[in-house]
């Protein structure tokens, strides 16, 4: 297979996985972030305690985040239908990805936020404000840097799910890896495709950790550590100055 | 302008086996207004659960808050969420934190604007009324800095700065100092002494260290085992005799140095602490005395001396009684020996 067959292919490819991610992402952060702060708000001790829902949700979590995405597929098949009115092509795959993906961001969501400190919330409703004005004012905001964090982890799950949109005909990268590279013998364009996802995927967690680290910079905190520190690496002045800004 | 009566909080730490842990019993604190009120204890005594049961931050397991005239434990309502009438409540009460609890998120004045924004004024009154209160707290320079940039001082600042934009009439102070160094303490509690004079503030604040009692309170309650063992103004603590408080406020200890001999402890406070009482009674009386250990410091506002003197036994009832009727602003105690000696 020369470049210019394989170029075609690959663009569509490409597009067909921002295409899935993108929405399930865009869904997923719009469903898990509720739910994930719902987690929390609810368990005991919570501003909303109400051990019962919080079991339900933990429950529903847990079940939905067990299932492996292939099954959960299929398992969705007559949702997806009443959903998007096809169980085939790039839309019917959003569907299973965006419900795989929630309960996975909700969890981070909860992890972020209860790590917010105790005090910042008790200290809003010492000034008499709503558990709606604390989590806009200070559990959101707070746990931004980490939840953005969080978020950067689920687009990188989704596009590992996404490999096996194939299998609903939904295209995209790890789709044609198996068709053209493994069932076909095109082992270069298999290593192409590898390629280009560890490209994406690395671009995308550098992305989420200077978003991440920048919000860390601004408020201070210690932020997570880059993959790439080219300055900072090489030049050990660059990391003096740092703790010299921040004592 | 706060009355806390029969306050009791008993946490349930552990449900399966019933065990309880008795944080407040039975507490009766009355704060007039105006006044810096101090509540003094080691840690675990209660003196957390009792501020955080003035704002309701913990629900009381029974007896009444009165804030400012309002009954708010009548308005807490049942469970642990809290009504819009609790709510508004709460916003005409400041808090200080002994952690700041600034968002790391929101600069400055952002974080001095919350409870506006909670209040819902507009925009324009929010940064107006943030700006002067950050003036007010000598931060005007630092409006547009994030907390991680401040220094722990610059940070309660702020925090006291942020308490105060709902133009309470009261502030709860929750270990406002225990995180700085003395210096910034020193600074903070004239900060907090200055806004309780120019506001008329009443201040009810907790803390661990004699030392913010003995510079900025009117009054104090001494804390122990989720009781308040003593309470008054400083004046009154340092009158009574065999007052704990005192005791600490201003140590003047001495031992007797033979069985004809004895200690007394003699405080003398505002107008008396100038008069020369212990030459006069030493040539009235005709006896001699040995001045153990003696301190003059200003308490409260209040100067006062204090020494505990070595007299001979024989002397000491006459000695008391004389000195009543010498000089009645006069306080004395006789401590030892015996237990149930003269005092008056």
């Amino acid at each position: 297979m020369t470049w210019s067959e394989m170029q075609p292919l690959l663009e569509q490819a490409c597009w067909d996985t921002f295409y899935m991610v993108g929405w399930s992402t865009l869904i997923a952060v719009a469903g898990g972030l509720p739910l994930g702060i719902l987690l929390v708000l609810t368990d005991r001790g919570g501003l909303l305690q109400n051990v019962v829902a919080n079991k339900v949700i933990g429950q529903v979590v847990n079940i939905a985040r067990s299932m492996p995405f292939i099954i959960l597929m299929v398992a969705l098949m007559t949702f997806t239908r009443w959903v998007t009115g096809t169980t085939i092509g790039r839309e019917a795959a959003i569907v299973p990805l965006a419900i795989g993906a929630i309960p996975f961001f909700a969890r981070l969501v909860e992890m972020s936020v209860r790590e917010v400190d105790g005090g910042l919330v008790e200290a809003v409703q010492s000034m008499g404000g709503s558990t709606w004005k604390i989590v806009r004012s200070v559990l959101v905001p707070e746990a931004l840097p980490s939840l953005i964090s969080g978020a950067t982890t689920t687009v990188v799950a989704l596009i590992g799910y996404s490999a096996m949109a194939g299998t609903v005909g939904a295209g995209g990268l790890g789709d044609i890896a198996i068709r053209y590279g493994y069932q076909r013998f095109e082992t270069g364009l298999m290593w192409t495709t590898v390629a280009i996802l560890a490209v994406v995927i690395s671009l995308l967690q550098f992305g989420g950790d200077l978003a991440a680290r920048s919000l860390h910079r601004r408020t201070g905190k210690g932020g997570p550590v880059l993959l790439f520190r080219p300055l900072s690496g090489i030049f050990p002045g660059t990391v003096a100055t740092d703790a010299v800004k921040k004592s | 302008m706060i009355t806390t009566t029969g306050l009791t909080k008993i946490y349930r730490a552990d449900r399966s086996r019933g065990r309880e842990v008795t944080a407040l019993d039975g507490v009766d604190l009355h704060v007039r207004e105006g006044e810096v009120y101090g509540v003094i204890g080691q840690s675990g005594a209660g003196k957390s659960s009792l501020i955080r049961c003035i704002n309701l931050l913990e629900r009381p397991t029974s007896g009444t808050v009165t804030v400012a005239g309002q009954d708010l434990t009548a308005i807490a309502g049942r469970g642990p969420r809290a009504g819009r009438e609790l709510r508004e409540a709460r916003s005409r009460i400041g808090m200080v934190f002994q952690h700041f609890n600034l968002l790391s998120s929101r600069t400055v004045q952002d974080n001095v604007e919350l409870p506006l924004e909670i209040l819902g004024r507009s925009g324009k009154e929010r940064s107006r009324k943030a700006l002067e209160l950050l003036d007010l707290v000598g931060l005007a320079d630092k409006a547009g800095a994030y907390p991680a940039q401040l220094s722990g001082g610059q940070k309660q600042r702020v925090g006291i700065a942020r308490a105060l934009a709902g133009d309470p009439k009261v502030l709860l102070s929750d270990e406002a100092t225990s995180a700085l160094d003395p210096e910034t303490t020193r600074s903070i509690l004239q900060l907090l002494r200055d806004l309780n004079r120019q506001l008329g503030l009443t201040v009810l604040l907790i803390t661990h260290e004699m030392g913010v009692v003995k510079s900025i309170c009117d009054s104090a309650a001494l804390m122990e085992r989720g009781r308040v063992v003593e309470s008054g103004t400083v004046s009154e603590l340092l009158a009574t005799p065999g007052s704990e408080l005192a005791a600490a406020l201003f140590p003047v200890g001495g031992e007797p140095t033979g069985d004809d001999r004895t200690v007394l402890d003699v405080t003398f406070q505002g107008e008396a602490a100038t008069q020369p009482v212990i030459s006069q009674l030493s040539r009235t009386y005709n006896i001699d005395i040995s001045i153990l250990g003696a301190a003059i410091d200003t308490v409260g506002g209040l100067q006062v001396a204090g020494c505990a003197s070595n007299c001979p036994a024989a002397t000491r009832t006459t000695w008391c009684r004389s000195a009543s009727c010498a000089n009645r602003v006069f306080r004395s105690t006789c401590r030892a020996p015996p237990p149930s000696g003269p005092r008056w």
